[in-house]
This record gives structure tokens, C-alpha cells and sequence, in this order.
């Protein structure tokens, strides 16, 4: 039995993908910001990759002043409200709260944070402005937390900003890759919207840079670049049969969701490949579309999985089976996918090794891979002098996020190999200044 | 079982725990409900000429998210006719024969204490209290808390009450004053039964940011009001302890001031009072608190081995002395015990820039170590601790040695000169001022120490 029914209506699909981390009521943020101890040196702020002070954002919530906080937020990172949705806070900042210690809950710091951002979003009251205009001009190649990060804080240093985005809409992953339930596409681009209001870069959508051509365009036009590419499209398993109807990238499935919602497609019998966070994400996705059987399959055992330990419990809560120690031989099918052949693993020395003779059908209409995104190496083979390392990532300077290309500076998935959006906003940041240094030392 | 029955300068009650002359006793119905809830007595919203309220009469002081710490008011006395309270006085009585009903009155003529003493006592009032103490509204008009701050007034009215009265006579002070005996002792030189402190502070508990006015706002405008609630506690404690310790006030008294559970009723019971009255816990909990009040104190007295509540009455009294009196040779300081610590570090904070900076920070653990030589056993960083018995206040002298002020000041042992070496800074260390500079900037001003710098490179760790 399906925990969900299949939703038809918008209404049944954001019943079905209820945000986890809901609104917080002026009551609720008063009690839970009277809470907070504001530790000395705070684990918390260390805890977050861009830094934030959180002890004192909270303070500033609970003497009224929830614009000074949506300051303190914003002032470290751009994407302030939707890093207090998605972030996986139960390992950051919440999940370093001295008040674990105690066995009490810790401080709910993402809602805390997302509670002041909304507020300020929802006023349109702006709390920046665009630096005295330099004359440099950058382009930012992608909207996403990396590039829009960078974007808006080259503003603020005074630089002349174009953004380049392939897709239709800015935020990157946030909008086409993260679970509807962490936040919806309205409070994704309602914060995006915000920032472009106060910054005014300019964004190109539906605007590729893929060729020489193209680079050198921008090469020619703009001081300097910096690439917030992120990663491409699910690596290909290899397995014979991949190619059959229903048998999709994670990937792929959850930019669908997002896009068309309860109009998405799935399977009565889904079959998620992987255990990282995009294998959860999509396992609950299905089970919450009213697939009537979802089954995660792992080549190794529970423990091992990528995935945090958080969210493998919110996959189970939805009625998500694992199913590890196996490895997929093939997808079965005519045409459309009919299961999976699994092989039971054993894992020697080390290395994960097929049981031999205990190979079995997992019967399935839908085989969902989450087994990781290519790199987008032959683009980036078209910037001369830019080094990939044995991962394909680029090779940059992590203080400035320069590249071994002088004129070309990177952050984001593409450089750190797949993070969360707060990396890619804190490392996007920190590489405007990394411009900022080169265009005006 | 203990025996929570008081009899308080002749009115007698099933327990020490009155409501105080306040709204919550401003009708029969109040008082009713309240006596059925197990409250033992109450104190009748003050009787006198009728007044005139304002609307938006009540104003507070929140902590965080804790509502009412502080609590004011501009009411005045009652603004019901004396014959409906009268009637309702003697309902009350004959339902409840055995509760207390104290009278609170505040008239202005002899000839109107003469009648309402009267009239209140034919209906059947235990007692009497003589509002002396609001500070608000009926001290523009010479009563209250204006008679309450000229004890020769204060002694006058008092004499002519006592004319006529057949019941007992308790004077309720004002604490809008520098003195409290001064006051306590003019009503027994008039004669008075017994007294009851502390009435409201005077105090204006905010300011409206927007409107410029303070609160409660009357159209507009504020006017001071009178304090009470939680946050007076401590001041209502040191003045039932100075009426309780002087040798020439010796009136029982009703102990008012911030009680809201059982521990409060016992701190003001210990330091001298021997029944409690109670206003801005039952205006923000409603009358079932007295639940928790009885029976925390019935436990209490259980485990303490205490019959009565005059066994209690003053016993903190002996141990509350003036500070020349205090043990100078007596010695604690502090001990973190890690395995409770959770590393907030804000003993650490305080002790550096609040106190004599007696705590360091260690290499590899967030629990912070007290430096035995530079702690002056001050206490701050037990009270900041948000854990229960991590950090404790240990005792290091060998409890031999006893010297205190007065003695030093006798032995001429004491500092006299403006650079003394018998003063007690020349003994502890004391860092030097340029030592501050920089130091932890970047764990004080986390947020500011993250902005970038023209070379941004890996940050460098003062230490």
C-alpha cells in the first residue's frame, strides 16, 4: 500500500510534498530564538560553511529587529532563505548546537533563519546596493548558487555583471535539483527576484555557452569570467537495456518534478539505483507521487551509504524499502522497463564482488539511476590553459577561486565536485573577491 | 501532615497564601471562586469613594518569551459603590466562615475612616489593611502611597482608625521610600496590629519606540505606574527582612512582593513574614496556582520537619547580617566538571569580560578550565552555566580562620590609603590592558572576522 496517493491538483501535490522546514510564526520564532545561549566562539558558526553568526541573527529575532538579522544572514550568504530550507542542517549548524549535548533539541536554525529572510522578501525591503561602478565588466556563466552568489557580491564591489544560464529560471539546482518538500519554486525565485532587484545584475536565460565561440565572445567583451557550470547529466550505468522507456537519471526525474510537478510521471514499482542524498531525494520523490512500491537498491550495505543518516529516515518514513548489497546486471524490458536483474555483492578486500549464482529479477515499471552526474569535461576542455584534476573538477584556488586560466575563476559543483547550495554560495562569494582582487590589484 | 493554618495577629486562615488587595479580589464572585480554589484569604480591592478608571491599564516587562516578569498598573481603588462591596463582604463570610476577609480601605477624612471601619467590620471583615502604598493616581489626591511616605501621617491615621476598630488593624507600606522601618515603626507607635509589605514600585515598565510614550498608553499618553510581579522579589525580600530584623517594629507581617510559587512564599516566610498575599501570579495564571503553592509547601515543611508556619517564620533571619559581619578568611572558587559541560563557553566570555578573568580556553576541547590563582570565587560563571551542577562553587579555605571588616577595621588591619597594600586587587592578577587588544577578534566578532581580505588566504588563529 502507497503511503500517498497519486496527486492530481497542485493543492494534492503540496499536501503530498509538505515543506519540512515550515514558516515560523513571529510566536514560534520568539520562543525559539529565547532559546539560544549565544555560545562564545559558537560551534554553529563554524559549523556553516559561509559563516554565518548565527547566535547573533538570533538575538536579533528575539529583540524585534528581524531586518538586522536578515542583514547579518544575507551579509554572509546570498542565498540566506534557501539555505535555511535546504541546508542539511541536522549536520551543520543545528547538528553542532551545544544543546544536543544536553539531549535537549537544538536550536531550530534553519526555520530561525529562513523566518527572518521571508520577512524582508515578503517587505521587499532591501538592504543593499550596488557598489560605486569600477568599469569592469564580469560574466557570470550559470544562475546558480555559485553564480548568482558571485554575482551579486561583484556588484557590491561596483563590477558590471552578465549572468549566462542556459535554463529558463536562475537558482540552479535549489529550483531544478533539490526535493520539493526542503522548498517550493515560488520561495526559490521569490528570493532570486529580491536579490536581482537590489543588485541589478542582468541574467540571459535560455542563454547556452557551450562553444569556443561563445568563450571567446566573452573572452573579448568581459574582464573576467567565472563559471558556476555545476555538474551535467547522469553518468550512464553501462548496463545493457539502460536505454529502455522509464529507466531515467535522478537527475533528470527531479528537474521533471520540479518543473511539471503533479504532472510528473512514475512508476507503480520504482527501483532507485544508489545510496547517496539525490538516490533518497529521489526514492521519496516517487513514494510521495503514490508510486505503490519504492525499493532503493545499494551495492554495499546500509551503513556505507553516501546518504546522511537523516535523510534515509525521511525515505523510510515514507514507506521507501532498502534493499543493499546488490548490484544491477541489467534492465529488463520490451521497450518499456520491466525490472531489474539484480547480482547479491559481497564486499573482499575492500572491494564490492558479485555472489556468483544468486542473481534475481526485481520486477519494476520504473528504474530511477541516482548514481552520480557527469562532469562537463569537454566543455571545459575548450578554455585554454584550465586544468581538470583526476576527477574532472576544475582546478582552483580555494582562497580566491581562481583557475589556472588567470581570467577564468570557478565555484560551485564544478569545482568542488558536487556540494550543498551553501558551499557553492559561500565559495561563489569568496571568488567575487578573488575578481575583485585581480581586476583592481 | 503539617498544619498550613495561620492565625496572623488574630485573623485566622486555613493557609498562609491571601489574595492581595488587588483586581483579582474586586467582587463576591472573585473571592468566592478563589476560596473554593483553596486559597486561604484575600484582601478586599480597596473600599473607599468610588473612583474613575482609565482604560488600558495594565503594562509588562517580557524576558525573551516569558511573558509578565515585571508587571504594572494605573488603576485605582475600586470603582464599585461601598454597598454592593458591604453585601458582598457578608456573603462571603457566611459561605466561607473560616477564610480569611481583610478589608483594605483608603478614605481621606477621620470621619470617613471612623465609617467605613465600621462599616466594613459589621459586614463581617477579619481584618482591615490601610492602603498606604499606591503609588499612582490616588497620591495625586493626598492618599495612598502619599500618606505611606510621611510617617507622622502616616501615625495620625493610623490613631484614628485604631479609635474605632474591633478587628485587626494591618498598615500596607510603601516601598517608594528610603527607609522602610521609618514607616513600619510609625504604624506601631500607632497603635496598628500588624503590617504587610511591599505595595507597587513606582515605575514606568517601557517606552512604545513608535508612539513615544510609555506604557500602558492612554490615548496617547502614560503616567508612572505602580510595579510588582516577579522582578520586585528581591526588593520586597530585603524589606520584610529589615521590618523582621528591627528590634523596635516587632508587628507580624504579610509578606507581598513577586510570589508565585511555593519557593517564594517560603523565602518571604523564612525572612520574616508569616502570611503572603499574592496579585500578579493569580492576574496572569488564574486562581488554580494555589494548587501547586499548598502543596509545595506542605512538602517542604514535610521534609524540613516543620508542624506549623511559625516554625518557619524568620529562620533565615539569623543568617542575614551586615556585610562588616561577613567571613573574610572564607574561600571558594569554581570547578567545571566536563563531563556535564557542553561547550558553550559562556563562563569563559563572562569571566573574561565580566569578571577577573579566571577561565582559559584549552587546546582541543570547547570545555574551558578555571585558573585556581586568578578565580576571586565571584560565583558569575555558576549563574551563567545553562547546565544543571556543572560548574559548583567549592570551598578551598580549612574553615578555621574567621575574620571579618568590623574586626580588621578594630585591629586597624585595613585599607586606608589610596594605594594600600592591604587592599584585596594588589592580590590577584590583573592582565595588562594592551594584552585585549586583538585578541579573539575573531571568535568575538565572528561574522565581521569572515569578511574578506584584498589577499585572501587561510585565517590566522590568534592564540
Amino acid at each position: 500500500m502507497a503511503e500517498y496517493a497519486t496527486p492530481t491538483t497542485e493543492q494534492e501535490f503540496a499536501g503530498n510534498f509538505a515543506q519540512l522546514k515550515p514558516l515560523m510564526s513571529n510566536s514560534e520564532a520568539l520562543l525559539e530564538s529565547s532559546r539560544c545561549l549565544f555560545c562564545f566562539d559558537a560551534p554553529c558558526i563554524k559549523a556553516c560553511p559561509s559563516g554565518i553568526d548565527i547566535p547573533l541573527f538570533i538575538r536579533q529575532i528575539n529583540s524585534g529587529n528581524a531586518t538586522g538579522a536578515a542583514r547579518t544572514i544575507y551579509e554572509a550568504n546570498y542565498f540566506g532563505n534557501a539555505c535555511g530550507k535546504v541546508c542539511p542542517t541536522e549536520v551543520l549548524c543545528e547538528g553542532s548546537c551545544v544543546y544536543t549535548a544536553t539531549g535537549a533539541k537544538p536550536i531550530e536554525i534553519g526555520r530561525l533563519q529562513s523566518h527572518a529572510t521571508r520577512k524582508v522578501m515578503d517587505q521587499g525591503k532591501h538592504l543593499f546596493q550596488p557598489g560605486a561602478a569600477t568599469g569592469f565588466r564580469v560574466a557570470v556563466v550559470g544562475a546558480g548558487p555559485a553564480g548568482i552568489s558571485c554575482a551579486c557580491e561583484l556588484r557590491k564591489l561596483g563590477h558590471e555583471v552578465e549572468v549566462f544560464e542556459a535554463r529558463s529560471q536562475p537558482s540552479g539546482l535549489t529550483l531544478y535539483g533539490v526535493a520539493p518538500y526542503k522548498i517550493t519554486n515560488e520561495e526559490t525565485l521569490a528570493e532570486m527576484a529580491y536579490l536581482e532587484a537590489q543588485f541589478g545584475f542582468q541574467v540571459h536565460y535560455n542563454h547556452l555557452i557551450s562553444t569556443r565561440a561563445d568563450l571567446e565572445k566573452l573572452e573579448n567583451e568581459y574582464d573576467a569570467i567565472f563559471l558556476g557550470i555545476g555538474l551535467g547529466h547522469t553518468s550512464a550505468l553501462g548496463l545493457p537495456g539502460e536505454e529502455r522507456e522509464n529507466c531515467v537519471g535522478a537527475v533528470e526525474f527531479i528537474e521533471q518534478l520540479r518543473i511539471r510537478q503533479e504532472q510528473t510521471a512514475v512508476g507503480r514499482k520504482v527501483v532507485v539505483l544508489g545510496g547517496g542524498n539525490t538516490a533518497m531525494d529521489a526514492a521519496s520523490e516517487s513514494a510521495r507521487l503514490g508510486a505503490e512500491r519504492v525499493v532503493l537498491a545499494y551495492r554495499r550495505g546500509k551503513e556505507e551509504m553516501g546518504a546522511y543518516e537523516f535523510e534515509y529516515d525521511l525515505a523510510k518514513g515514507v514507506g521507501v524499502q532498502g534493499l543493499f548489497n546488490v548490484a544491477p546486471l541489467e534492465i529488463l524490458g520490451n521497450g518499456k522497463v520491466e525490472g531489474v536483474k539484480f547480482v547479491r555483492t559481497a564486499v573482499l578486500n575492500g572491494q564490492v564482488q558479485p555472489v556468483p549464482g544468486s542473481e534475481f529479477v526485481e520486477p519494476c515499471d520504473m528504474v530511477i539511476k541516482a548514481t552520480g552526474q557527469a562532469k562537463q569535461t569537454s566543455f571545459l576542455h575548450l578554455i585554454p590553459e584550465l586544468q581538470l584534476d583526476g576527477k574532472g573538477r576544475i582546478v582552483f584556488n580555494p582562497g580566491t577561486g581562481q583557475t589556472t586560466n588567470p581570467r577564468y575563476f570557478a565555484a560551485g559543483d564544478a569545482a568542488n565536485g558536487g556540494a550543498e547550495v551553501v558551499n557553492a554560495a559561500a565559495d561563489g562569494k569568496a571568488a567575487a573577491h578573488g575578481i575583485h582582487t585581480f581586476l583592481t590589484r | 501532615m503539617p498544619d498550613l493554618s495561620i492565625n496572623f495577629a488574630g485573623i485566622k486562615s486555613p493557609n498562609p497564601f491571601w489574595l492581595a488587595s488587588a483586581p483579582p479580589t474586586n467582587s463576591g464572585y472573585q473571592v468566592m471562586k478563589a476560596f473554593d480554589a483553596g486559597w486561604g484569604g484575600a484582601v478586599w480591592k480597596t473600599l473607599g469613594v468610588p473612583v474613575v478608571n482609565v482604560s488600558s491599564r495594565y503594562g509588562s516587562v517580557n524576558y525573551r518569551d516569558k511573558r509578565m516578569m515585571g508587571f504594572n498598573n494605573i488603576e485605582l481603588i475600586s470603582d464599585r459603590p461601598l454597598a454592593d462591596n458591604l453585601r458582598e463582604i457578608e456573603e462571603v463570610k457566611k459561605r466561607f466562615p473560616h477564610h480569611a476577609v481583610i478589608a483594605s480601605l483608603m478614605v481621606q477624612s477621620r470621619q470617613e475612616w471612623h465609617d467605613i471601619v465600621r462599616d466594613v467590620t459589621n459586614a463581617g471583615s477579619d481584618g482591615i489593611e490601610l492602603n498606604f502604598g499606591c503609588p499612582h493616581g490616588m497620591c495625586e489626591r493626598g492618599m495612598g502611597s502619599a500618606v505611606g511616605q510621611e510617617p507622622e501621617v502616616l501615625q495620625t491615621i493610623v490613631e484614628w482608625v485604631m479609635e474605632v476598630a474591633r478587628i485587626p488593624v494591618i498598615v500596607k507600606l510603601t516601598p517608594n521610600i528610603s527607609d522602610i522601618t521609618e514607616p513600619a515603626l510609625a504604624a506601631r507607635r500607632g497603635g496598628a496590629n500588624a503590617i504587610s509589605l511591599i505595595n507597587t514600585i513606582q515605575s514606568i515598565v517601557g517606552v512604545d519606540l513608535d508612539l513615544f510614550a510609555p506604557y500602558p498608553i492612554v490615548d496617547g499618553k502614560g503616567s508612572n505606574g505602580g510595579y510588582c510581579g516577579p522582578a520586585v522579589k528581591p526588593i520586597a525580600l530585603n524589606m520584610v527582612k529589615n521590618c523582621a530584623q528591627h528590634p523596635d517594629v516587632r508587628l507580624p507581617i504579610s509578606g507581598i512582593g513577586g510570589i508565585e510559587t511555593w519557593r517564594d512564599a517560603v523565602e518571604h516566610i523564612l525572612l520574616g513574614a508569616s502570611s503572603v498575599q499574592v496579585c500578579t501570579a493569580a492576574m496572569h495564571y488564574g486562581f488554580g496556582i494555589i494548587r501547586e503553592m499548598t502543596s509545595g509547601l506542605e512538602q517542604y515543611m514535610t521534609e524540613k520537619g516543620f508542624h506549623t508556619i511559625d516554625d518557619m517564620v524568620g529562620r533565615a533571619l539569623p543568617n542575614v547580617k551586615h556585610w562588616e559581619d561577613l567571613n573574610l578568611q572564607y574561600k571558594v572558587t569554581a570547578s567545571i566538571n566536563p563531563d556535564k559541560c557542553i561547550g558553550c563557553q559562556l563562563c569563559y566570555t563572562a569571566c573574561e569580560d565580566g569578571a577577573h578573568q579566571a577561565i582559559r580556553l584549552q587546546p582541543g576541547t570547547r570545555t574551558p578550565e578555571i585558573i585556581d590563582e586568578n578565580c576571586v570565587g565571584c560565583n558569575l560563571c555558576s549563574l551563567v552555566c545553562p547546565v544543571e551542577q556543572c560548574i559548583t562553587m567549592e570551598r578551598r579555605d580549612d574553615g578555621t580562620q574567621h575574620q571579618t571588616w568590623k574586626e580588621r577595621t578594630a585591629a586597624d588591619d585595613i585599607p586606608t590609603t589610596f594605594n594600600d597594600e592591604r587592599a584585596g586587587g594588589r592580590h590577584h592578577w590583573v592582565p595588562e590592558p594592551a594584552a585585549a587588544l586583538g585578541k579573539e577578534k575573531e571568535k568575538t566578532l565572528p561574522g565581521k572576522a569572515r569578511l574578506y581580505t584584498p589577499e585572501p588566504e587561510k585565517q590566522v588563529v590568534n592564540e
